[in-house]
C-alpha cells in the first residue's frame, strides 16, 4: 500500500537486527554465565545479581517455582502478629500485641478483628488480645497495620504462597496462625528491625523496656531508702497474664503514657479512648 | 499544595486571568442568576440551574474556558438536602480552574445539559445520572453507564445502600474491641440483600439493557436496509467486540455498526469491572482512601497517590497545624512518578504494538525493562504495583540504602545493590539506552506505519472539546500539560518541554509517548542530584497521623498522570471539628473521559482499526469502570 520502492522494507530491517541482538545476547549471557548459573543453584546470591542486574542483556526467567526470587525487606503480604521468642526467659510465646485497636481502626478493607482481652478478676481490659483474625481474603496489603501499630507487634510477611483449597475456612487467619516469633521478623527484616530497635530503646517489647526503666528507677530509690521489695514487683509487672492478682497500672492504660517513643499526645487520646469506651461499656451493662 | 489563586500566576494585563475576577465578572454579569459560592471552604460560583446553559456559553466563549475537565456530582442530604453537580473548567493556554456548580432537589432531580457546549461532558453526565439520578435536560443518549439498565436506585445517593452496608463510616464498631470474626456473605445472604424495580422481570434474567443500547444506535427493525448510494450493495453489520477480547485491555466492550467493513458507529460500553470506589471512598477515611487509589489505574499507582494526596493536602492546608510536605518528600514524589510515566508508556507502546498484531515480541522486551523500574518500587515501597507509598505531608518511608532482599522461602534467589547507584544506572544509561532501542526497532518500521498513520484522526479542537486529556491531547497539536499548565510539587524548577505532535493519528500518539520519556528520563536526571543533596533530610515535616482530622470546604487535586489529567474532587462536610472521612470522593479518571471521543475517532475507518484506536488511547478499565 505504501510508497514502495528503494529502500521500502528497511525500517523492518532494522527492528529485526534489534530483534536478533536480544537472541544473541540472551544465549551469550545464558552461555557465558552456565557454569556458573546452572551448577551451583540455589543461592548462588552474585552471580544471580549479575544476570538480574542493569548491566544485564537479554532476557533471563526466574523459573518459578524451582527458583524464586527473594523479596525486598520491605516487600508486604498478609500480616503477622509478633510474639515472644519461645525460648524467651521471661515471657516465652507472649503476645506483643496490646489489643490496642489502631491495627483494627486503621485497616481500609477493616479485615481485623480483635477481641480485647479482659482480666477475669477486675474485668478491666488487659493488654492482650483475646482473639485476633484477619481475614486474608479482604487483606489488600497496604501494609498500614504495620505502620501505624505503636507496639511494633503486627508486620508485613513475606510468605507468598497462601493459595489453599478452600476459602470459608482457611482463609480467616486466628491468633495461632497469625503468631510468628520475634526472631523471624528479625530475619526477614534485619534492617528494619534495627531501626524498629532504636526507636523503641532496645530488642525488648516497649512495655519491658519501660518496666525495666522503672525498675532501675525503683531501684534506685529502693537502695536509698532500703526497700528491698519493690524491685522485683516491678518487674513482675510486664507479664501481667502471669499475675492477675496484681491489676497493674499497665493493664489499666494499654498505650503506656510516658514511654518516650510514643507520641505522647496519641497516648493521652487513647487513654481518652479507652475511657470512653469503657464508659460506653458499662452504660451497655446498665441497660 | 497551595491555593493557586492565591499568586495569580501569569498575565494579569490580560482580562480576567485570575479565577477570582472571572468570579466577579461573572456575578456582575448574571447578578440574580450567578451567585459566588459561599460556604466554608467553598470557592467558585453557583448558577441557577435555568440559566446554567446560557452562562456556559459565556464562560466558554467570552471568559475562555475551553477544556471542561471535570463534571461530577454530590448529595447533600442532611446538610442542604439538594444534589448538586460540580464543574471545573480550564483554559488550555493555562492557569487555574474556574468551579461552577448548578443545584437541583433531590426529588426529580434535573439540569440542563452542557453537553452542546463542551460534548467532553457526555459520558460524565451519564455517570451522574446513573449514580446519582439526575436527569440531564438535552443529552441525546441518557441511559445508564457504569451500571446496567433496570438497576434499582441511584447508587452514590448518599441514602442508598450497598448490598454489603454495614455502616455509615469506617473504622466499624464491630471490629474492635468485641471483635469475633465474620464473614459479611454470612450476615447477608448475597440474593436477599438487593432489590429490584417493580419493572424487571427476573425470570427473564436479562433485561431491557440490551434492547436499550441496540435501538440506541437506531438500528431496530431496519438492520437489514441496504445501502442505496455506494456501487457494492452492503449489509450494515452489529458486531460486538468484547467484554471478553484481547484487544479491549480488561473487560470492555465496543459495538460496532459495520458497513462492509467500515465502521458506522461505535459505542463504548463498560462497567464491567465498576465497584463503586466512590461509594467506597466515602465510607473509608480519608488515609483509607490511599490504597485504594492504587486500584484505580493499576500501571501506575504512584502517580494515582500523588493525585489524591495533593487533594487532601488542599484540604488540610486549611487546618491550623498543617505542614506542607518536606523538599525531599516532593523529589521522591517526581522521582517515583517520572519513573511511573516511563513505566506507563512501555507498557502503553507494547500493548498497543500487541493490537497491531505484533504479538509480545515487543511488549515483553519493554516489560523486561519495566521490571527493573518495578524492582526499585518493590524495595522502597514494598509491593510492585500496589505502592500506597504518599502521605498526607509526606511519603511513607525514605528510599532505602539498599535494595536487597533476605532468603526465606525455599530456593530464594538473592540480589543486593546500593539504591542510589542501581538508580543512577538505570536513570543515566538503562532507561535511555531502552527508549532509543525502542526508537530504533519500531519508529521506521513500515508495516506500522502503514497501519497507524493516519489512522484515528482526532483534529485538535475535537481534542479540547471533548475533554481528551494526555497524550491524546497532546498528539493533536494541543501542548497542555497540567505539570506546566498548572504546576503542582516542585514541576515549576525542573526543566522539560511539553512534548507535542500534530498529526493527531495512532503514529503520533506513539511517537508522542517515546517523546514523553525522553523527557521524563530528562527529568529524572534532574532529580538525582536533588535526590543526593537532601539526603538525611527529613521526608516528614510533622507527625505522620492515621486519622488526621480534615478541615471542611471541598478540593480538587489534579497530576499529570501518564493517561491524562487524574482529577480528585474531595469534599469534607459534616462535623466542626473536621470530620474524618470525605463526604464526597471523585475521581476524574482519564481512561474513562478519553473514551468519549473514540466513536467520532473510529468512523470511517475499517474494523481493523478499531483495535488499534483503543490501543492508542491507553486505558485502563479499573480507572475507566472504578
Ligand atoms: S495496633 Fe498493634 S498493639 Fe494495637 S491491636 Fe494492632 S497489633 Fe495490637
Ligand atoms: S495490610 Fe492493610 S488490609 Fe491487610 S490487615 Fe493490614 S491494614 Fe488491613
Amino acid at each position: 500500500m505504501a510508497e514502495g520502492g528503494f529502500g521500502y522494507g528497511l525500517g523492518i530491517l532494522k527492528g529485526m537486527g534489534v530483534t536478533f541482538k536480544h537472541f544473541v545476547n540472551t544465549y551469550a549471557a545464558d552461555i557465558g554465565y552456565l557454569l556458573n548459573m546452572y551448577s551451583d543453584r540455589p543461592g548462588s546470591g552474585t552471580k544471580f545479581e549479575t544476570r538480574q542486574g542493569l548491566k544485564a542483556r537479554g532476557m533471563y526467567t526466574v523459573e518459578y517455582p524451582d527458583e524464586k526470587l527473594a523479596v525486598p525487606e520491605r516487600f508486604r503480604f498478609v500480616p503477622f502478629l509478633i510474639v515472644e521468642d519461645y525460648d524467651h526467659e521471661e515471657r516465652p510465646g507472649h503476645d506483643w500485641c496490646t489489643s490496642c485497636g489502631i491495627c483494627a481502626k486503621v485497616c481500609p478493607p477493616q479485615c481485623i478483628w480483635i477481641v480485647r482481652g479482659t482480666n477475669p478478676e477486675t474485668g478491666r481490659p488487659k493488654p492482650e488480645p483475646e482473639a485476633f483474625f484477619i481475614d486474608i481474603d479482604i487483606c489488600m496489603n497496604c501494609g498500614y497495620c504495620a505502620e501505624f501499630c505503636p507496639f511494633d507487634a503486627i508486620k508485613m510477611d513475606h510468605d507468598y504462597e497462601l493459595a489453599s483449597y478452600d476459602r470459608t475456612t482457611n482463609h480467616i487467619f486466628d491468633k495461632q496462625k497469625l503468631s510468628k516469633e520475634f526472631r523471624y521478623w528479625r530475619t526477614i527484616a534485619p534492617t528494619t528491625a534495627v531501626e524498629e530497635m532504636e526507636a523503641r530503646g532496645g530488642w525488648e517489647h516497649t512495655d519491658v523496656i519501660k518496666a525495666r526503666k522503672k525498675a532501675e528507677k525503683a531501684g534506685g530509690k529502693a537502695a536509698a531508702k532500703s526497700k528491698p521489695k519493690a524491685a522485683p514487683k516491678a518487674e513482675v509487672k510486664p507479664a501481667a497474664d502471669a499475675a492477675p492478682a496484681a491489676p497493674a497500672p499497665v493493664a489499666e492504660a494499654p498505650v503506656p503514657e510516658d514511654d518516650p517513643n510514643i507520641d505522647p499526645k496519641k497516648a493521652r487520646l487513647m487513654k481518652k479512648r479507652a475511657e470512653m469506651l469503657a464508659r460506653k461499656e458499662a452504660r451497655k451493662k446498665n441497660k | 499544595m497551595v491555593d493557586q489563586t492565591a499568586d495569580a500566576p501569569q498575565e494579569q494585563v490580560e482580562h480576567l486571568t485570575d479565577s477570582e475576577a472571572t468570579v466577579r465578572y461573572l456575578t456582575e454579569k448574571f447578578p440574580d442568576v450567578v451567585k459566588a459560592d459561599e460556604r466554608e471552604g467553598f470557592e467558585g460560583v453557583v448558577i441557577d440551574r435555568d440559566h446554567l446553559l446560557e452562562v456556559a456559553q459565556v464562560i466558554r466563549d467570552e471568559l475562555g474556558y475551553d477544556y471542561l475537565s471535570s463534571a461530577t456530582a454530590v448529595d447533600y442530604l442532611g446538610i442542604s438536602d439538594h444534589l448538586e453537580m460540580v464543574y471545573h473548567a480550564y483554559r488550555t493556554t493555562g492557569g487555574s480552574a474556574l468551579n461552577f456548580k448548578a443545584q437541583t432537589p433531590r426529588e426529580n432531580a434535573e439540569l440542563p445539559s452542557l453537553i452542546d457546549v463542551w460534548p467532553g461532558v457526555d459520558f460524565q453526565e451519564r455517570e451522574a445520572w446513573d449514580l446519582f439520578g439526575i436527569r440531564f435536560d438535552g443529552h441525546p443518549n441518557l441511559k445508564r453507564i457504569l451500571m446496567w439498565e433496570g438497576f434499582h436506585g441511584h447508587p452514590m445517593r448518599k441514602d442508598w445502600h450497598e448490598a454489603y452496608y454495614e455502616q455509615d463510616t469506617k473504622p466499624y464498631d464491630s471490629r474492635w474491641p468485641g471483635g469475633d470474626v465474620l464473614r459479611t456473605e454470612e450476615l447477608n445472604v448475597f440474593g436477599k440483600n438487593v432489590s429490584y424495580p417493580a419493572d424487571i422481570d427476573l425470570s427473564r434474567l436479562n433485561d431491557e439493557s440490551e434492547d436499550a443500547l441496540y435501538s440506541g444506535l437506531g438500528l431496530g427493525v431496519d438492520i437489514q436496509e441496504l445501502d442505496e448510494g455506494s456501487e457494492l450493495k452492503t449489509d450494515r453489520l452489529v458486531v460486538n467486540l468484547g467484554p471478553h477480547h484481547p484487544s479491549t485491555h480488561g473487560v470492555f466492550r465496543m459495538i460496532v455498526t459495520l458497513n462492509g467493513e467500515t465502521v458506522e458507529t461505535l459505542e463504548p460500553v463498560m462497567g464491567y469491572l465498576h465497584r463503586n470506589h466512590e461509594k467506597i471512598g466515602e465510607r473509608n477515611t480519608f488515609l483509607h482512601n490511599m490504597p485504594f487509589t492504587d486500584r484505580l489505574d493499576y500501571i501506575c499507582s504512584m502517580s494515582n497517590n500523588h493525585g489524591y494526596a495533593l487533594a487532601v493536602e488542599q484540604l488540610l492546608s486549611r487546618g491550623a497545624r498543617y505542614q506542607p510536605p518536606t523538599y525531599r518528600a516532593e523529589v521522591i514524589r517526581v522521582l517515583m512518578v517520572e519513573l511511573t510515566r516511563i513505566v506507563n508508556h512501555y507498557w502503553a507502546i507494547g500493548f498497543l504494538l500487541n493490537d497491531l498484531g505484533a504479538f509480545f515480541t515487543p511488549a515483553l522486551y519493554l516489560i523486561a525493562e519495566r521490571e527493573k523500574i518495578l524492582d526499585f518500587f518493590e524495595a522502597t515501597a514494598g509491593s510492585r504495583m500496589m505502592c500506597n507509598y504518599m502521605r498526607f505531608g509526606g511519603v511513607f518511608k525514605d528510599i532505602p540504602e539498599r535494595i536487597h532482599s533476605v532468603a526465606n522461602l525455599m530456593n530464594d534467589q538473592v540480589r543486593d545493590f546500593n539504591t542510589m547507584q542501581y538508580l543512577d544506572e538505570l536513570i543515566n544509561e538503562r532507561i535511555p539506552r531502552s527508549i532509543e532501542e525502542l526508537d530504533q526497532y519500531l519508529t521506521e518500521n513500515e508495516i506500522i506505519k502503514a497501519r497507524t498513520q493516519g489512522v484515528g484522526y482526532l483534529p485538535p479542537e475535537m481534542a479540547v472539546a471533548y475533554s481528551a486529556a494526555g497524550p491524546l491531547l497532546r498528539a493533536s497539536g494541543v501542548p497542555y500539560d497540567v505539570r506546566r499548565a498548572d504546576p503542582y510539587s516542585i514541576y515549576d524548577e525542573l526543566d522539560f518541554d511539553v512534548a507535542v505532535r500534530y498529526n493527531g493519528d495512532i503514529y503520533d500518539r506513539y511517537l508522542l509517548r517515546i517523546d514523553e520519556m525522553r523527557e521524563s528520563a530528562r527529568i529524572l536526571q534532574q532529580i538525582l542530584p536533588r535526590l543526593e543533596r537532601t539526603m538525611g533530610e527529613p521526608i516528614f515535616a510533622g507527625n505522620k497521623q492515621h486519622t488526621p482530622r480534615v478541615p471542611v470546604g471541598e478540593a480538587y487535586g489534579r497530576v499529570e498522570n501518564p493517561k491524562g489529567e487524574l482529577g480528585y474532587y474531595v469534599v469534607s462536610e459534616g462535623d466542626e471539628k473536621g470530620p474524618q472521612n470525605p463526604w464526597r470522593y471523585h475521581v476524574r479518571a482519564p481512561s474513562f473521559i478519553n473514551l468519549t471521543v473514540l466513536g467520532q475517532m473510529c468512523k470511517g475507518h475499517k474494523v481493523a482499526d478499531v483495535v488499534a484506536i483503543l490501543g492508542s488511547i491507553d486505558i485502563v478499565l479499573g480507572e475507566t469502570d472504578r
